[in-house]
């Protein structure tokens, strides 16, 4: 589904602030894949995000998406198959919007420019889709989204990204805003989204255990690299401290960073 | 006086197109554009020479589609060449005086277009009432048409990708809708109606000035201020019929306020500049003053304390 040959990135090239984020990174996620990653701050898990996203084109290498060469393709382009959420609540949602209007935005790819932009039937579906989230939400679409909470609006968020099923769905670190228990609601909530439609997807998080926990495969990503690539029996086995060992011994150091957690 | 506010009410609604326009980039949109004065006078000259040409009511459309150019050219200035939105407007705004005087006969600075037939003059002589009457007519007629079009716009999908667009442009991209695509049809729509507004004035007041428009936009966005204060419900909906409200009332506060020598007529743009400043100063002067409340009491309470 997702194709990723030796691609680099260097921004700022030629000055003093040059840096060489992406490494000549491959990656090949058959469909269905739920892959994991994690890695220290800089390793370039954002960057590697956006490459695919295409908020940037990259410097080298190729990138297909269902057998489709993206590579040059700009972010409106791939946005028709690739879901996105980022780590901030307020960043995928419009807060002066209602629940359903921000619902109605990524039906876009469906749509003709002068339809209606909800219809009874989106609505039905929008309460179907809501109510299946647990929260309560079913009952507040013309609430405003600016009034609902961190987690709500990234339930809220995760719903546009998959309402209109994408090929790709990137998570980039989607709870790490949220408190444990709304984090585990929503990590369950994606659990159950990306099951129910067989998404393939990737997700960056801090948190070993769900790291672990979540998807098929678990990557690890150091300075610009996939370093480790876990699944199978292997993963399955694995505990969180048997993963940092892993960690260790790849990199042949002691593993200290403060944002990953050892829950 | 019933003269001077029928005149108010009249001016009212010639400019509420206008002040629609504002509404849609400065309140949906979130960009404050100011193309408004340069594409006003656009609308101002475009209407001129088509009614002396004997076409008033294609005026009103080919004003239109020149306003949306003029809103396009600042669309492209924000969104491809990347300038700063009030430049790219200040930009347009600029290069339109030399635009509107080509137009202008190749250079002459006013024209007058008495004589000429005029979309009121028409309805006039086609339902024989009086020239007040039909001068609020026309403008009731043209001002509903132009907004229920608008309002049914931002129903449809397109409209709200440009709401969105306006509140989080970033989420928009992230679900495949060009920013680019909706912020140009905002501007080039937003525009537009000005242009109208201007086409009007032009047919109402019998001349076109290449410097008419200038200090344009300070009306607009104290005319959108004014009607939303009166428009307490605060919808889109509601919102694009308040910009027409907001207009009229605004110029009969200016009626008023010239008719009881309150102040000169000269000082209209000062006026205007002191709405704005005071209706935007209510909420930061409010939150300083609860925090000024908070202070003496938690202060002497503390000190009761102490």
């Amino acid at each position: 589904m997702l194709q990723i040959r030796n691609i680099h990135k260097t921004f700022a090239p030629g000055t003093a602030n040059e840096k060489h984020v992406l490494k000549g990174l491959s990656l090949h996620l058959a469909p269905g894949d739920f892959a994991t990653i994690i890695g220290s701050n800089g390793a370039g898990k954002s960057t590697l995000f956006n490459a695919i996203a295409g908020t940037f084109l990259t410097d080298e290498g190729q990138i297909l998406i269902d057998s489709e060469d993206v590579t040059f393709r700009p972010e409106t382009y791939r946005a028709k198959v690739i879901g996105r959420i980022f780590q901030d609540p307020m960043k995928g949602t419009a807060p002066d919007l209602t629940i359903e209007q921000n619902l109605a935005i990524p039906y876009a790819t469906l749509k003709k420019g002068w339809q209606p932009a909800i219809t009874r039937r989106d609505r039905e579906i929008f309460r179907e889709a809501l109510a299946n989230l647990g929260m309560g939400l079913e009952d507040r679409m013309k609430t405003k989204m600016g009034l609902l909470s961190g987690g709500q609006r990234q339930a809220v968020t995760l719903l546009m990204a998959v309402i209109v099923t994408p090929k790709i769905l990137l998570l980039d670190e989607h709870t790490a805003a949220l408190d444990p228990l709304t984090a585990e609601k929503v990590f369950n909530i994606t659990r159950e989204v990306v099951a129910a439609k067989g998404i393939t997807t990737l997700m960056i998080t801090h948190n070993i255990a769900s790291a672990l926990e979540l998807g098929n495969r678990t990557l690890m990503m150091d300075d610009g690299d996939i370093v480790l690539d876990i699944q199978g029996e292997e993963r399955s086995s694995l505990t969180v401290a048997g993963l940092l060992q892993k960690y260790r011994e790849v990199k042949g150091e002691m593993l200290d960073n403060d944002r990953i957690l050892l829950s | 006086m019933t003269n001077q506010l029928l005149g108010a009410v009249e001016l009212g609604l010639v400019y509420g197109l206008m002040v629609l326009g504002v509404f849609i980039t400065f309140r949906i949109l979130k960009i404050p554009d100011l193309t408004v004065d340069g594409s006003i006078t656009l609308g101002m000259a475009v209407s001129a020479m088509l009614t002396n040409a004997g076409h008033p009511i294609f005026a009103i459309f080919v004003a239109l589609a020149a306003g949306a150019l003029a809103g396009s050219c600042t669309a492209f200035f924000q969104t491809k060449v990347k300038i700063p939105s009030i430049l790219a407007g200040i930009m347009t705004m600029s290069a339109l005086y030399s635009i509107n005087l080509l137009i202008m006969n190749n250079g002459v600075p006013n024209i007058s277009i008495l004589g000429s037939d005029t979309v009121f003059s028409m309805f006039q002589n086609l339902t024989g009432l009086s020239k007040h009457a039909s001068l609020i007519i026309v403008g009731l007629l043209i001002c509903g048409i132009v907004v229920a079009l608008v309002e049914f716009f931002f129903t449809t999908h397109t409209g709200l990708c440009i709401c969105a667009t306006g509140d989080n442009e970033e989420m928009v991209r992230a679900t495949s809708v060009s920013t680019t695509k909706m912020k140009w049809l905002a501007l080039a729509l937003a525009n537009g109606c000005v242009a109208i507004s201007g086409a009007v004035y032009t047919q109402y007041m019998g001349y076109a000035d290449v410097t008419a428009g200038s200090g344009t936009i300070v009306i607009g966005f104290a005319s959108v201020i004014i009607g939303e204060t009166l428009c307490v419900k605060k919808s889109l909906p509601v919102g694009f019929v308040s910009a027409i409200v907001g207009s009229v009332a605004y110029r009969l506060i200016i009626a008023i306020a010239i008719r009881t020598n309150l102040f000169p007529t000269y000082f209209l743009k000062l006026v205007s500049v002191v709405i704005i400043a005071v209706a935007l100063a209510v909420s930061p002067l409010k939150a300083a003053l609860t925090e000024r409340r908070n202070k003496t009491r938690r202060e002497r309470e503390n000190a009761a304390n102490s």
